[in-house]
């Protein structure tokens, strides 16, 4: 059953990927969503008995690697942690995938499509299973590698390409971080299995590289490097320019990898390896201060966006940077439950406007739908939910989590913990809390609620997808509403012995039981201030429509604001350019076609034939002068003959007669 | 052996006049030729010097070999000469540069 759950999407995806011409549309649509479909019921079997009865489960198949010291066995670890990932990857995934039947009903290619998913889900599930960081970074890569082949699904549109190459060379970057924390990992430890960097840890805690002079600790180190292993994949402040873009993928992709699983490879990585930055408080002020801005900047770039699926993926940036941030408090059960619940609302949204896009034949742009309320009221109304669940209203998902996380940064301000960046943690959180309820319902007006924008010929054929779309849309919304109220006691209830030794936390850095008895207003910040988000996008989206418009400094954030800040241009102007003209005009055009050309071969056969050209003109056809060469050649010998015996002066001599010619 | 040395000396000092003769010259090629002839003339004399003074034959029997082929090659390169004159008709050494490299 444990390796079944692994091994299934694996086997439908080759299944359905190699068979697909002669399994057809819907045979491997259903195959593939059968496959994953049981290993989401394994993952629940898997959840019971790994969490609820407490039989953590190890399993080492084989040897991968065997040299030296380095032993790497193909393992399979499933302890909470891995537990809840796989259910929610499982289910998310399963979900998807029956989405995508209907959804890629039209699409010639679905069985590739169906075979992309799964391969998704395999490298998931052996990135969450992994007991070593070499199989995890086998899932890792595979998790980026099936990125870009589902953002690049439609192969033939020059922006999908694009998008694909640069999520794969933004993950890429931190994939190169996250290496090089493997191997000082490696290098500290002597090991890369979890097991036995995790209990070894703690005596590594004042253990320093000595790098170029400097000492720097080796916890920290590590941690960093993870770290931007991290950023990289969950699309923190710095790396996240490829989020946004990848929206270029099909919707069901953007749902399953954008918001779902890929991107939540990053926090779970920060989770697992909770028993070694626990140990550095340098790495988790890192990770409370980059999470904070991830937040606030992607909740603003948010706002103003006008592409459906971009408004969503800044919030995917935005709910990650939450997730980074509660674990930088050092809560990382509070950052799971918000993965949790993120996973579900979010796919909501993401397949809901999937479902809206669909609707409207695949117009993104919110300024060209309106008053879809009517037209699509099941969408619409788990569009609300999503969104509900998403700015945190009571008693929904987004509430127990996203709450909670804004309460823990609360107690940072306590005045015996007097932790500043913690302070600004907190505000950056809660200002995003009103952003974000901002751009959901802007969202939810643009597209459900003002008066349509759209083209009558639109508006006459749309019409609610049918059944297999609705269906996951109902689950998802049901999730949205449900699992943090039921999950709350079970994850981050006080004294939940639910995670067992899969995370750590040191005691000084418990916030958590303080939490609790943070004072009731600051408890009441988080939903006043989403009120206050949802009550101005109401205000400018209905009562009134025009007058901000004449705000200079409205108009000058809402322009910056959607062009993202600059970041893009800024990196493609600062960094992306002047490495690809140092590529071209020195590595290539300097080195490779100048300099080495220079003294290799096109220099040298050059040099040969000038040399030639001169020798030639020696022979000028006058006897008097090839007399003086022979008469002076015999009396160079004789001299070479006398010289022999200092054979350095013979040489230079020669040298000194090579100049001459 | 002073006598001997300066007999030496005496044909080194011919061969190398007749090398400046050949290099100085730069116009007529018989002054060239009758330079070459000096060569052997000192070339002879030196052998025919040694073949005293290591007291053996085979130095004299050298030098007249090489009158007989100092004549030979003389009367051949005049003969050169005169073919060269009749399609020329001028033996400046400078006009010779049908061969440049």
């Amino acid at each position: 059953m444990y390796i079944t759950v692994i091994t299934l999407p694996l086997i439908g995806s080759l299944i359905s990927g190699f068979g697909g011409r002669w399994l057809g549309r819907y045979g491997s649509s259903i195959l593939s969503t059968t496959c994953v479909g049981i290993s989401f019921v394994l993952a629940i079997l898997i959840f019971y008995e790994v969490g609820f009865c407490g039989t953590v489960c190890y399993i080492s198949l084989a040897s991968w690697i065997d040299a030296e010291m380095l032993s790497v066995k193909w393992g399979f670890l499933f302890d909470s942690l891995t537990a809840v990932m796989l259910v929610v990857v499982t289910s998310i995934s399963t979900l998807v995938h029956l989405y995508s039947i209907s959804y890629m009903e039209t699409d010639p290619h679905s069985p590739r499509f169906m075979a992309y998913l799964e391969i998704f889900t395999f490298f998931m599930l052996v990135l969450v299973t992994a007991d070593n960081l070499l199989q995890m970074f086998l899932g890792w890569e595979g998790v980026g590698l099936a990125s870009y082949l589902l953002i690049n699904f439609w192969f033939t549109r020059l922006a999908a390409n694009q998008s694909a190459i640069k999520a794969l060379v933004i993950n890429r970057i931190g994939d190169f971080g996250l290496s090089i924390g493997i191997f000082s990992i490696f290098y500290l430890f002597s090991s890369v299995e979890y097991l036995s960097i995790f209990s070894l840890s703690p005596l590594f805690q004042n253990y320093y590289f000595i790098i170029l002079g400097y000492d720097i600790n080796c916890i920290t180190l590590i941690g960093s490097l993870l770290f931007i292993g991290a950023v990289g994949k969950s699309a923190q402040l710095g790396l996240h320019t490829w989020l946004p873009d990848a929206m270029e993928g099909p919707t069901p992709v953007s749902a399953l990898i954008h918001a779902a699983t890929m991107v939540t490879a990053g926090v779970f990585l920060m989770i697992r390896f909770s028993p070694l930055i626990e140990y550095s408080t340098t790495i988790l002020t890192i990770l409370t201060l980059l999470g904070s801005f991830t937040t606030f900047f992607a909740a603003m770039a948010g706002a103003f966006q006008n592409d459906l699926k971009r408004v969503i993926a800044y919030s995917t940036c935005s709910q990650l940077g939450y997730m980074i941030f509660a674990c930088g408090l050092s809560c990382y059960n509070v950052s799971l439950f918000h993965l949790t619940n993120h996973a579900f609302f979010k796919a909501l949204l993401f397949l809901s406007a999937g479902s809206v896009i669909h609707a409207l034949s695949d117009e993104q742009d919110m300024r060209k739908m309106g008053s879809l309320s009517q037209f699509l009221p099941i969408t619409y109304s788990v569009m609300l939910i999503g969104s509900l669940a998403l700015v945190g209203f009571p008693f929904l998902t987004g509430f127990y989590s996203k709450d909670f996380i804004l309460e823990i940064s609360q107690v940072s301000m306590n005045s015996n913990l007097n932790d500043i960046l913690g302070n600004i943690a907190c505000w950056l959180g809660s200002l995003s809390v009103f952003f974000t309820a901002f751009y959901s319902f802007r969202l939810i007006y643009l597209t459900f609620i003002n008066s349509t924008n759209s083209n009558r010929i639109f508006i006459n054929s749309i019409h609610e997808s049918n059944w297999i779309i609705i269906l996951p849309l109902f689950v998802l919304a049901l999730g949205s509403i449900f699992i943090g109220y039921l999950a709350r006691d079970l994850f981050i209830g006080a004294g939940t012995n639910f995670w067992k030794t899969s995370i750590f936390n040191l005691p000084i850095n418990s916030i958590q039981v303080e939490a609790e008895f943070v004072s009731i207003n600051l408890k009441w910040l988080p939903f006043l201030l989403s009120m206050l988000g949802i009550v101005i996008a109401t205000i400018i989206n209905v009562i009134t429509k025009n007058f901000h418009k004449n705000i200079v400094f409205y108009s000058f954030f809402t322009f910056l604001s959607n062009k993202k800040w600059y970041l893009d241009l800024i990196y493609n102007r600062f960094i992306a350019r002047p490495f690809l003209d140092f590529g071209y005009s020195i590595s290539f055009k300097n080195l490779d076609r100048g300099f080495i050309e220079i003294i290799g071969p096109f220099g040298l056969s050059n040099l040969i034939t000038s040399w030639a050209n001169i020798t030639k003109q020696l022979q000028t056809g006058q006897i008097t002068h090839y007399l003086f060469f022979m008469v002076f050649g015999v009396c160079l010998f004789l001299v070479w003959i006398n010289l022999s015996y200092h054979f350095l002066l013979s040489v230079t001599l020669y040298v000194v007669l090579l100049f001459f010619i | 052996m002073y006598d001997q040395l300066n007999y030496i000396n005496v044909s080194t000092l011919l061969f190398l006049i007749s090398i400046i003769g050949i290099f100085l010259n730069q116009r007529n090629i018989l002054v060239m030729l009758m330079s070459l002839e000096m060569m052997f003339l000192a070339v002879s004399f030196n052998l025919i010097f040694t073949s005293i003074l290591l007291d053996d034959v085979t130095g004299q029997i050298f030098s007249l070999l090489i009158l007989t082929v100092a004549a030979a090659e003389s009367s051949i390169g005049l003969a050169i000469l005169v073919v060269y004159y009749r399609i020329r008709s001028a033996i400046t050494v400078e006009l010779m540069t049908l061969m440049s490299g």
